[in-house]
């Protein structure tokens, strides 16, 4: 312990841990291993070489001739990771295409300064609509991964990895609240709404990809606004367009009305904790919300 | 007149629902004993799709008297006669051989004359699924509206829309058919997500005059974005499980639920040679087994392939005609499709974008609350339950080969026999009995010379 507080200054390893990035990276990770392992899941080890490669390459360029700043590859990992758990397909090249539309988009589809589109969601989205040989699969997980999804969502929550909690509840209240009430208007029994809750595509959506809180809006009030909204179109687009991707599309076709929302409700935007193994960060400059807006994913 | 109401089981089974008088029929009807022909209560429905154009064909195994045939459908449209066909139930029996589980064998050859093994293939197939060969005013005082009206082949159709469900139920009833009490809260879920009903009985003139033994399947076009299959009328009054094999024809690719996870049954296991003979009870036990390990339930893949071809087939690729009269209806009328002798394994060179998808579903009201919803993927990969059987060389072997060889299939037998245990359930004594009964163990014959190492070091011996 004390050599790795050697390496990483006394804070150090605090400061690791606290990068939220750091705990969605080893959640998405685990689930990727749990999927292929125990549920079979059909992901070829090129295809996450490919997106994760495609991801990373793509940050690495833009990074250096757009945004003029330091590599970082945790936010690119965080959505190759996404991609590879949700997006299936027969085509490495589709992986990486959808690698690279996803961290492009954040340096291309920008307003004041933060990007439009949460990056996996756009990738997922765009490549699943335009070609055949990729699709979204929403039932691929069974109830065991569901709840593993819950406990480590959840897990995020208690523990403070997760900064955009209020997202994440807010979705998953909004769309049970519009499962029952379906439920209760059809007279359906109630174990229908409990089913339809436990999709393992719902769960990842909502802890780990709508919970991005670069694409969030700033203010609380608007992300709850903004996830009930996600929730509505989604819930429309899965029981009135019969889509089972729904909540998916949902999400890539609300983004354009953040900047609406931070505009109504202003607060400061989020910004990662900066961390640095030479420079040891005082507990203020621990505190995730700055007020200059860098270009920083 | 009382009508029986058939919840959809194998016959129409998937959303239908039958009325009974009294309740005990239907127990009758879908408890599964166990050891006992479980599949035979199975529903077998095939679905053609393309966009959002569907032709559902239902098999019909009912075998009780026709004049008490009765079954309910949710449809997502209305359907008008030309949207309905009668069909040949010869097809989806083809459709279930195509695409069953298989066992293939392999003979060894004499290991004297070089090891070759797989020079000789066949083909078994798991038995086939029991196919079958083969007053207006007063409706709309209840809120009930005949939309249409018609006979099609041996089947007086009626499509029914209703605005609340103790009117339909009324109505049903008033007109011979009894529908169980719980049904109604899920008649009255469709009526509000605006599901009109399929009603048929048999029409028994037009059965006579038909000439058929057996009630044909029904096959129904409509147009909806909705790509599901009712289920739930179908368990509402079904005690345990119920089966329903799914045969998917799309232009796209493997069609998997959205609702519910689609997994694979396993395939390509070596198993012991004498299971040959008992191919059908391997399927069901190899199924059942699956089906515990993911609590008793589940949908099962059990076949996806391009429908021009099949390695090794069980039976021939359908022909476009009997897919179009089967219901896919995106086939290019204007191709010849002359019947040719098919090869057992190689494609036939012509191309038509079919792919089939079998899928096995195991279901109860409790594990499966919603009805099945689908989706086409891109996934063009080929998958078939395929078990394989090696045979020994059995003649005589005079050389040192002989006996290497003799240990190995030892080695393999006892590696089938874990195989086949594992796969259903099966214990491994009766297995080893019956392996025994059937081939034996080679005995290692300890009074030839045995070779050390220093035999050939100085020549001793």
């Amino acid at each position: 312990m004390k050599s790795v507080s050697g390496i990483f200054g006394r804070n150090g390893l605090r400061a690791l841990l606290r990068d939220p990035r750091h705990y969605q990276i080893s959640v998405l990770s685990s689930l990727i291993l749990i999927g292929l392992f125990a549920y079979s899941f059909r992901l070829p080890w090129w295809h996450v070489v490919g997106c994760v490669g495609a991801t990373l390459v793509t940050q690495a360029l833009a990074d250096r001739f757009i945004a003029k700043r330091p590599f970082d590859p945790r936010s690119p990992l965080i959505s190759a990771l996404s991609l590879t758990l949700l997006l299936r397909t027969g085509s490495v090249s589709l992986s990486i295409l959808a690698g690279v539309l996803a961290v492009g988009s954040k340096y291309i589809l920008r307003w004041r300064g933060k990007h439009i589109f949460n990056p996996a969601n756009f990738g997922l989205v765009i490549v699943s609509l335009i070609f055949g040989a990729a699709w979204i699969s929403p039932g691929q997980w069974g109830a065991a991964p569901v709840l593993a999804v819950l406990l480590l969502g959840l897990g995020g929550i208690v523990t403070g990895k997760a900064k955009r909690w209020d997202v994440s509840l807010a979705l998953l209240g909004s769309y049970a609240v519009l499962l029952f009430a379906r439920a209760l208007w059809l007279g359906d029994p109630l174990a229908i709404p409990l089913h339809q809750l436990q999709s393992g595509a719902l769960l990842i959506f909502a802890f780990f990809m709508i919970s991005d809180p670069k694409t969030t809006p700033d203010a609380r009030v608007g992300r709850v606004l903004f996830a009930a909204l996600v929730a509505t179109v989604g819930f429309s687009i899965q029981f009135g367009l019969h889509n089972s991707a729904g909540i998916i599309l949902a999400l890539i076709l609300c983004a354009p009305l953040v900047p609406l929302i931070d505009h109504l409700f202003r607060d400061t935007r989020y910004a990662w904790p900066q961390f640095s193994p030479s420079h040891t960060p005082s507990p203020s400059q621990g505190v995730t919300h700055v007020h200059d807006l860098t270009p920083a994913e | 007149m009382s009508m029986t109401l058939r919840l959809l089981s194998s016959a129409i089974a998937f959303g239908a629902m039958a009325v009974a008088t009294n309740a005990s029929a239907f127990c009758g009807f879908y408890v599964a004993k166990a050891d006992t022909d479980l599949f035979n209560q199975s529903s077998k429905v095939a679905m053609m799709r393309d966009g959002d154009r569907t032709v559902i064909t239902m098999a019909n195994d009912y075998e009780g008297e026709p004049e008490e045939f009765a079954i309910v459908i949710p449809v997502p449209t209305i359907i008008t006669k030309d949207q309905v066909h009668v069909s040949d139930p010869a097809l989806l029996a083809h459709l279930d051989v195509y695409t069953a589980p298989r066992l293939v064998e392999y003979f060894d050859d004499n290991p004297c004359n070089r090891m070759q093994y797989e020079t000789e293939m066949r083909v078994f197939r798991a038995l086939p699924q029991a196919v079958s060969e083969t007053v207006e005013d007063a409706a709309e005082a209840l809120g009930v509206t005949i939309e249409e009206e018609f006979t099609v082949g041996e089947y007086d159709i009626l499509i029914l829309s209703a605005k609340e469900s103790d009117g339909l139920q009324t109505w049903l009833e008033q007109n011979g058919y009894k529908v169980p009490e719980k049904a109604k809260q899920t008649l009255s879920s469709y009526i509000k997500q605006d599901m009109k009903f399929f009603v048929a009985k048999v029409n028994l003139e037009a059965r006579a005059d038909s000439g058929n033994e057996y009630l044909r399947p029904i096959a129904v076009a409509f147009e909806s974005p909705k790509f599901m299959l009712p289920i739930r009328l179908g368990t509402v009054n079904a005690q345990g499980n119920q089966d329903m094999f799914v045969y998917m024809l799309t232009r796209g690719g493997q069609v998997e639920t959205t609702n519910y996870r689609t997994q694979k049954i396993p395939t390509d296991q070596e198993i012991p040679p004498y299971v040959k003979d008992e191919f059908g009870d391997f399927y069901k036990s190899m199924f059942h087994t699956a089906a515990e390990r993911d609590g008793g339930h589940g949908v099962f893949m059990e076949y996806a392939w391009d429908m021009n071809w099949c390695d090794p087939c069980a039976a021939d690729p359908m022909s476009d005609e009997q897919l179009q009269e089967l219901g896919v209806f995106w086939l290019d009328n204007g191709a010849t499709d002359i019947p040719q002798p098919q090869p057992r394994i190689r494609p036939r060179p012509q191309s038509k974008d079919v792919f089939v998808t079998r899928l096995h579903v195991r279901y109860d009201a409790e594990s499966f609350p919603e009805d099945l919803k689908f989706k086409t993927t891109g996934n063009r990969d080929n998958f078939q339950g395929r078990y394989v059987m090696r045979h020994a060389y059995d003649g005589e072997m005079v050389c040192e080969a002989a006996a290497d060889y003799k240990k190995q299939v030892n080695a393999r037998r006892e590696t089938e026999i874990n195989t086949l245990a594992n796969l259903t359930g099966w214990t491994r004594k009766n297995i080893r009995k019956k392996v025994e009964d059937d081939t034996g163990f080679f005995t290692m014959d300890d009074s030839a010379p045995k070779h050390r190492w220093w035999s050939k070091l100085w020549g001793s011996e």
